[in-house]
């Protein structure tokens, strides 16, 4: 009762403002103004996971920046982010206290999957967006019943199609073996590998699961070897890729390996796998890595470098969730521009739903973020890069849808 | 203080408890749903803890064991979610009279190391596969809140979802600390504390020492897991990141804030662990905990027995 009240005295202002002046008055949702927009966001700043505040660190950082250099579109961005310690009840608070007390005109980024599915069914019966989560989960992409939630990072069904369709190109005739993690992220990426290679589906020859409380997988390893494949597939977190890798060797076993990015970092996972075991391996790439030699001159890489000594003094730069806030950041910042001084919040949707081909400074040549009103995975393209001993070198064409 | 007007101002008190959503908006309320959830739980705590000397570091895993007792009912069986709450309870006194068992032989800190492993273990237990197609896993449980019964609306605010849930959690909140009161005051209260400061004593008069400290380890669980089903109904949404073992020392904080051995202190250790964080963190975004550990510092100086004990100095005082 009180909201349509609400929303006459709104249509009867809105209405004598543009019949008085003759203009046409800036259609707004609460948290915006002439001067400002407000953009909610919780993140686990303290406890167990609070690594992953590095997410939202960066983006209170960018927010400044861009404060520093203007607003956008005039209106400076208070960006407020509250702490929920990964809990999912807390989430919820914090969500709570940001949509009916402080009025935020949307979310950005809130962090995880149990957060993210606390405020899933709110957010969307509140009709406020939930923009550009952070979490791989598949969940996010699912416009047509919950029309307010949009992903951002390539989920572990995109990867599982990246690597398929890399297989498909390199090796058609290759039978593959797939070990992974029995939760939602190995399954996904079991999916996507099983979506890409359609009716080749015939080619995974053998997979095998594993528990994260399991000691080792020496006997999942040696069951897929027996199977006679010549690709492997690391589905597995990266105390177990370490294993299987040197496991692998260790059988004088000698297929050629793909490796998802969650287990690809070179000093958690392949050094205690052994160098020697591990070069010739293969992962997926999304964005440029400040620590590749290659892009030491890019003028996108310069520009980060540049922000993050001035705006996070004293952070660590090898920190890759710093680069990952920041990139989403930039992508919140394409929609505001994109949605004008049409500030509502269906508008803020429609925007973030058709991003044509937006090439964000920082991912790699050929990958873009792309949307439309059915497809609400931002980013899903990827490059391949083979480790050479030293670093993952770029190689190949850009896959993905 | 005559007996009537004692009785006149808890009427007016249980009045105006009734009739405060209706002037808050639906946020505040929401807030204030969880403090009544936590004083729950911090009562059944402070049974075993404060009244009966038994620390318990585990009352986490209780409250979880409600919340997922009552969601799943919910969500796999269909029941209604009102009939879940005292299967909850159930279940929960079960699960704390066979923690009881052990209890019985562990006393002081080992008491309180084996509750705290059941609380380390349940955020685990939870995610295990066996149990995936009941629990969720990782993913948890999403629920429907609670729909009114009937449309009022008082003082231009309409019967939203959470005032209506407030209502319901506010009945049962009466409800337990009606029965904790008149537990606690009688023989059976007599008799646990009797055991707490001289158990040798209390056998030789007569108390049935095992009974007793199952009973009260029991009777503790089935409160805290009414708190965690409730809880459930307020999130609507429950998964094993919600239950951590922090949750289990929030509850022990608010038993101690509140004020051992004290029936209402409750209330004010779980204002003090819904709303202290809260506040430091607006205090400091890069060490909110800090800021709080300052705060519960600063109480256990100024107000060593607790929220409670202020208060009664503070009576003592005025009459003398």
């Amino acid at each position: 009762m009180k909201k349509s009240n609400h929303i006459k005295s709104l249509f009867a202002v809105v209405a004598l403002t543009s019949a008085s002046f003759g203009l046409n008055a800036q259609p707004y949702d609460p948290g915006a103004t002439d001067k400002e927009i407000k953009i909610g966001n919780t993140n686990p700043y303290s406890g167990a996971f609070s690594a992953y505040g590095s997410y939202g660190k960066a983006q209170a950082a960018y927010f400044k920046k861009i404060n520093d250099d203007g607003g956008i579109n005039g209106r400076k961005i208070n960006f407020i982010s509250m702490d929920d310690g990964f809990a999912p009840p807390k989430t919820l608070e914090n969500a709570r206290k940001l949509v009916e007390q402080e009025k935020v005109l949307f979310f950005f980024a809130t962090l995880g999957t149990a957060p993210n599915t606390a405020i899933h069914k709110y957010m969307n019966q509140k009709k406020v967006p939930q923009l550009f989560v952070q979490t791989g989960a598949s969940k996010w992409g699912d416009p047509k019943n919950y029309p307010w939630t949009m992903g951002w990072q390539p989920n572990y069904i995109s990867e599982g199609k990246v690597f398929a369709q890399a297989i498909l190109d390199n090796q058609p005739k290759g039978k593959i073996a797939l070990l992974y993690q029995n939760d939602d992220s190995g399954k996904d990426l079991l999916i996507g590998l099983e979506q890409g290679l359609g009716a080749k589906k015939d080619m995974l020859v053998a997979r095998e699961t594993y528990e994260g409380t399991d000691p080792t997988v020496d006997s999942q390893i040696v069951k897929l070897k027996a199977s006679g494949a010549d690709i492997f597939i690391h589905g597995s977190g990266p105390k177990f890729a370490a294993q299987s890798m040197k496991k692998i060797a260790e059988l004088g076993w000698k297929p050629t390996q793909y490796v998802w990015q969650v287990s690809s970092s070179i000093g958690a996972v392949l050094t205690p796998a052994g160098i020697e075991n591990t070069v010739g391996l293969i992962t997926s790439a999304f964005s440029k890595d400040p620590s590749d030699p290659q892009w030491k001159t890019d003028k996108a890489i310069l520009e980060y470098e540049a922000w993050f000594k001035k705006y996070l003094p004293g952070a660590d730069p090898t920190d890759s969730f710093y680069i990952q806030g920041y990139m989403n950041a930039q992508t919140v910042e394409y929609v505001l521009k994109q949605a004008g001084n049409n500030l509502t919040r269906e508008n803020i949707m429609k925007q973030a739903a058709s991003i044509n081909d937006f090439r964000l400074p920082l991912l790699l040549p050929g990958v873009n973020v792309q949307t439309s009103a059915t497809d609400f995975y931002p980013i899903e393209r990827m490059q391949l890069a083979r480790f050479d001993g030293k670093a993952w070198v770029l190689f190949g064409k850009t896959y993905g849808d | 203080m005559s007996a009537i007007f004692k009785k006149i101002i808890l009427a007016v008190a249980v009045l105006a408890a009734v009739l405060l959503p209706f002037v808050l908006e639906d946020f505040r309320v929401f807030q204030l749903n969880l403090v009544l959830i936590y004083a729950i739980a911090i009562l059944g705590l402070n049974i075993l803890t404060g009244y009966g000397g038994q620390i318990s570091l585990g009352h986490g895993a209780f409250y979880a064991v409600g919340a997922y007792t009552s969601a799943i009912l919910i969500s796999q069986v269909g029941m209604s979610a009102y009939l879940t709450i005292p299967i909850a309870a159930v279940v929960c006194l079960v699960m704390g009279v066979l923690m009881g068992f052990p209890a019985l032989r562990l006393a002081g800190h080992y008491l309180a190391l084996a509750t705290f492993a059941l609380a380390i273990a349940t955020p685990q237990l939870l995610k295990y596969k066996g149990i995936e197609h009941w629990t969720g896993g990782v993913q948890g449980i999403i629920l429907d809140k609670p729909t009114p019964p009937f449309v009022l609306t008082l003082f231009g605010n309409e019967l939203s979802e959470d005032r209506w849930l407030y209502l319901v959690i506010l009945a049962i909140a009466l409800g337990l600390f009606w029965l904790a009161h008149n537990l606690l005051s009688g023989r059976v209260g007599r008799a646990i504390v009797a055991i707490r400061d001289q158990p040798t004593a209390a056998a030789a008069l007569g108390i049935n020492l095992t009974f007793v400290k199952t009973a009260t380890f029991g009777l503790s669980a089935a409160y805290t897991g009414i708190a965690g089903a409730l809880s459930a109904l307020a999130v609507a949404y429950i998964a094993p990141d919600s239950f951590p073992s922090f949750l289990s020392i929030s509850l022990l904080v608010g038993v101690v804030v509140g004020g051992l051995g004290s029936i209402s202190g409750a209330i004010f250790g779980a204002l003090f662990i819904q709303f202290v964080p809260n506040i430091a963190d607006e205090m400091s975004k890069s060490a909110p905990w800090a800021v709080y550990g300052g705060m519960l510092l600063a109480l256990a100086y100024v107000a060593p027995d607790g929220v409670m004990g202020i208060l009664q100095k503070l009576k003592k005082r005025r009459q003398s």
